[in-house]
């Protein structure tokens, strides 16, 4: 079966690793001749992993890939362009700056006389785009043109040049509902040419309205392959989030939250981010915010810290209106954020653990006062020692701590500055278990110390551990609160999926 | 009108402008002598500034620019003075020599991936020192062929002389002109300066292209030495200090990006007019300091960057908001 003569292009047991993890396991993957293939999971799946392993972006460690029956080996992605394997990403990987007909022949411009022969290849260049409904003044620098113009005159590109498997990398992220109408237009024609077509998203309605057939990857494993028809949203949901619906008992929560209401956030919001929602935070309370990928988790953080400026509502700290447009403002608040992304929101990597952690304090406080050199060891040898923070010793640069240790420097930060609210992106993304374990405590412990956190995870499971109330995003809005009994995975994933569904009808 | 030609559409218009307005206050400068005078005052500029602007299209800086210009000189001078070789076996032999050493830094720059402005200013440094260790004097240079050199020049209407050197620098700005355009090396330069991971996705040579660009400057620097050495008759190792900044101003003003990827060979030319009419202005007032050139040079430079800004910023909301 593996050898069908309608693969396209065949993946067998695919492995990758990078120090420390596996970043794909014996994952098998294979695409059909005239098919829209989905190719769906969380953050950290191994989505990426997987399309640069068939790219040649990276060199895979183990397994084989087959196009058209014969194995290849793409050793970079211009030797898998000329193999017949073109990818087009969400940030869109042409050149602003030149036209668009340079765009289109880049490398191989027609040429007479050794100079380019321009009129020739303007005249290919709209030729080429008429087959894709676009008529454009190709003489035109590509960056006059929409990002959706732009995503199509990459595809034509990557068409042109490879021709038999064409790898949509988010495509449609940053594009309006007409915009990816249009775009689906052209693919579907593409499918009819005989391309096999990968299309990666975080929009589950689009995976439903173009694909064939779906297939999930979870921690560097396939789940496996199904038939789009025959999968519905719920199950799509939970081979995505890996949780089994009904097994699923809520860790019977005895206390509920009885602190007082300190923080009132009233129709916050930011146009183009996050739609208005309202939250209100007790002392001594986590709010855990759950939905998947791109439903406006990160972006309810990024406003509630002030990163982004909210432009609608108000909020209000015991009753007093407070401002919180900028980070400075929110951290005099004593607010705390711990961004998702570690390596490129959180630490600096070449100072040390000491450093990193006095960061933000010394942040808070200007530089005109300075913490002393004693006071910033005795600050840092107290976290390393409270959170267990695994290093030979203060001064070693942080990028050589484990993932799970810079995360608790990264914490050890914030608590330096004695917040009264914090909020958590993923704290326990990428890291081993034991560290996870140790990560989930230290949330409980700050509760107990009367904090107010804001815990956004994936990981539903740990969601319903520590949180007294989740809250659901979809499509950057806040669709529903659930709290008390109704906090289990199950009601979690429902309450994720209804949204879904209601999207639907 | 299209975006990318504004710049140097502000450039022609300063420039026809502020002709005028100096034609308006001395008429004399209205003539063939004056322009062909500015052409063989900055024909060494010019040249070098050719090189400069395929360097700043693709993104990067070249500041050895100046030094091996005075490389050249003294090594000209030197050669002649101390062996019977022909002066056009000597440039072909200076030429090489300026050749390698960018494509030398090209290759530094892009293999160890270090930053051109440390690169080039090492190089700077180098072929400064260099010129100073084959002689720390000014060594004139008495060769008859130099002579003959000099002695060649196209007559124009009204007494106006285009000598052989202002005809060169006009020569290397058509070369430059069809290189970036009408080359595929040309484009690639472009697509450098636009992203250099973008370009090398998309297929572009990148070293070969970041080393051809930088022996292209070297080449023409020393082209520049050449036509310096003609235009002083003297080698001297402390010559053209800060003449990589002249041609960087030239190439900004005549409206190309200074982070690269936008911008026209034939601007760089327009900018160099303008710096040779300040000059000439203040010569023709002959009560200014020649600090004015400066002085009006560096605000020039100023409201460039400030209309470049602008108009980056104009071409972005559509994209900013993605």
């Amino acid at each position: 079966m593996q050898t069908n003569s309608d693969n396209i292009l065949s993946a067998v047991r695919i492995e990758k690793g990078f120090p420390g993890t596996k970043a794909l396991d014996k994952v098998d993957f294979h695409l059909r001749r005239g098919e829209v293939h989905a190719l769906l999971g969380e953050n950290g799946a191994g989505k990426s992993t997987l399309i640069k392993c068939l790219t040649g972006a990276y060199r895979r460690d183990g397994g084989s890939i087959l196009l058209d029956g014969a194995e290849v080996d793409p050793r970079d992605t211009f030797d898998a362009q000329r193999l017949g394997i073109g990818t087009v990403y969400q940030e869109v990987n042409l050149l602003p700056n030149l036209t668009v007909a340079e765009n289109l022949f880049l490398g191989r411009q027609p040429r007479r006389f050794g100079m380019v022969d321009t009129r020739t290849m303007n005249r290919k260049a709209r030729e080429l785009l008429a087959e894709y409904e676009l008529d454009l003044d190709v003489t035109r620098d590509l960056a006059s043109y929409s990002v959706a113009i732009q995503q199509v005159v990459a595809i034509a590109r990557a068409v042109d040049l490879s021709g038999k498997v064409l790898i949509l990398d988010e495509p449609t992220a940053s594009l309006d509902a007409h915009e990816v109408a249009m775009l689906f237009r052209i693919v579907r024609r593409l499918k009819a040419r005989g391309l096999g077509i990968i299309f990666i998203t975080h929009f589950l309605e689009q995976v439903y309205e173009i694909s064939d057939r779906i297939t999930v990857l979870r921690n560097g494993q396939l789940v496996g392959t199904r038939e789009t028809s025959d999968l519905n949203r719920r199950d799509l949901i939970a081979m995505m989030i890996g949780r089994e619906l009904a097994a699923e008992i809520h860790s019977a929560r005895t206390e509920t939250a009885e602190g007082r209401m300190r923080y009132r956030f009233r129709n916050y919001g930011r146009r183009g981010r996050i739609n208005p929602f309202d939250l209100d935070v007790r002392a001594g309370e986590v709010v855990g915010i759950a939905g998947l990928l791109g439903s406006g988790r990160t972006e309810t953080a990024e406003v509630l810290f002030g990163a982004h400026r909210a432009d609608s509502g108000s909020a209000e700290i015991d009753g007093q209106t407070v401002d919180l447009s900028s980070p400075r403002a929110a951290i005099r608040h004593k607010f705390g954020f711990c961004p998702e992304d570690r390596k490129t929101a959180g630490i600096v990597g070449d100072l040390s653990v000491r450093e990193n952690i006095v960061l933000a304090l010394q942040a808070r406080r200007g530089w005109t006062r300075p913490l002393s050199r004693a006071e910033q060891n005795r600050l840092a040898d107290q976290y390393i020692r409270a959170l267990d923070i695994r290093t030979a010793d203060r001064e070693k640069p942080i990028k050589l701590l484990s993932g799970g240790n810079q995360q608790k420097a990264i914490l050890a930060r914030w608590l330096a500055t004695e917040p009264e609210f914090l909020i958590l992106d993923e704290p326990t993304r990428g890291i081993d278990v034991g560290a996870h374990a140790e990560i989930v405590r230290l949330i409980e412990s700050l509760r107990e110390k009367g904090l107010s956190l804001i815990v956004i995870s994936s990981e539903i499971e740990e969601l319903v551990a520590y949180s007294s109330r989740v809250v659901v995003l979809r499509d950057r809005s806040h669709v529903a609160e659930l709290g008390g009994d109704r906090i289990t995975a199950h009601q979690i994933v429902e309450a994720i999926a209804a949204a879904n569904e209601r999207e639907a009808s | 009108m299209k975006q990318k030609y504004l710049p140097l559409t502000a450039t022609i218009l300063i420039f026809l402008l502020s002709y005028a307005l100096c034609v308006a206050q001395y008429p004399n400068m209205l003539s063939t002598r004056v322009i062909g005078n500015l052409l063989t005052d900055n024909a060494f500029l010019g040249i070098a500034a050719v090189g400069m602007t395929f360097v700043i299209l693709s993104g990067g800086i070249d500041l050895s620019v100046g030094a091996v210009i005075a490389f050249t000189g003294v090594f000209l001078a030197v050669v002649l003075e101390q062996t019977s070789i022909h002066p056009l076996a000597a440039f072909a032999l200076v030429l090489a020599i300026t050749t390698l050493f960018g494509a030398l830094m090209g290759a530094i720059i892009h293999h160890l991936e270090m930053p051109a402005f440390i690169v080039t200013l090492a190089g700077m440094f180098l072929a400064r020192g260099m010129a100073f260790v084959l002689s720390i004097d000014s060594i004139p240079i008495k060769h008859p062929f130099y002579a003959t050199l000099k002695s060649l020049y196209f007559k124009l209407p009204g007494g106006g002389r285009i000598t052989l050197i202002g005809g060169l620098m006009l020569l290397v700005f058509a070369v430059g002109i069809l290189v970036a355009h009408r080359t595929r090396f040309g484009t690639n330069v472009y697509a450098l300066g636009g992203g250099t991971a973008t370009a090398k996705l998309m297929g572009v040579p990148v070293a070969g292209t970041t080393i051809r660009i930088y022996a292209l400057s070297g080449l023409l620097a020393g082209l520049s030495g050449i036509v310096f050495s003609l235009y002083t008759s003297a080698g001297y190792s402390l010559a053209a200090v800060g003449v990589e900044l002249d041609a960087i101003t030239a190439v900004v003003i005549g409206g190309t990006l200074l982070t690269g990827g936008s911008g026209f060979v034939a601007g760089t030319l327009v900018g160099i007019f303008i710096q040779g009419l300040i000059q000439t202005y203040i010569t023709f007032d002959g009560t200014l300091s020649s600090w004015w050139t400066k002085i009006l040079i560096g605000l020039l430079l100023f409201a460039f960057i400030l209309l470049q800004k602008g108009i980056i910023r104009l071409s972005r909301p559509e994209r900013q908001h993605a």
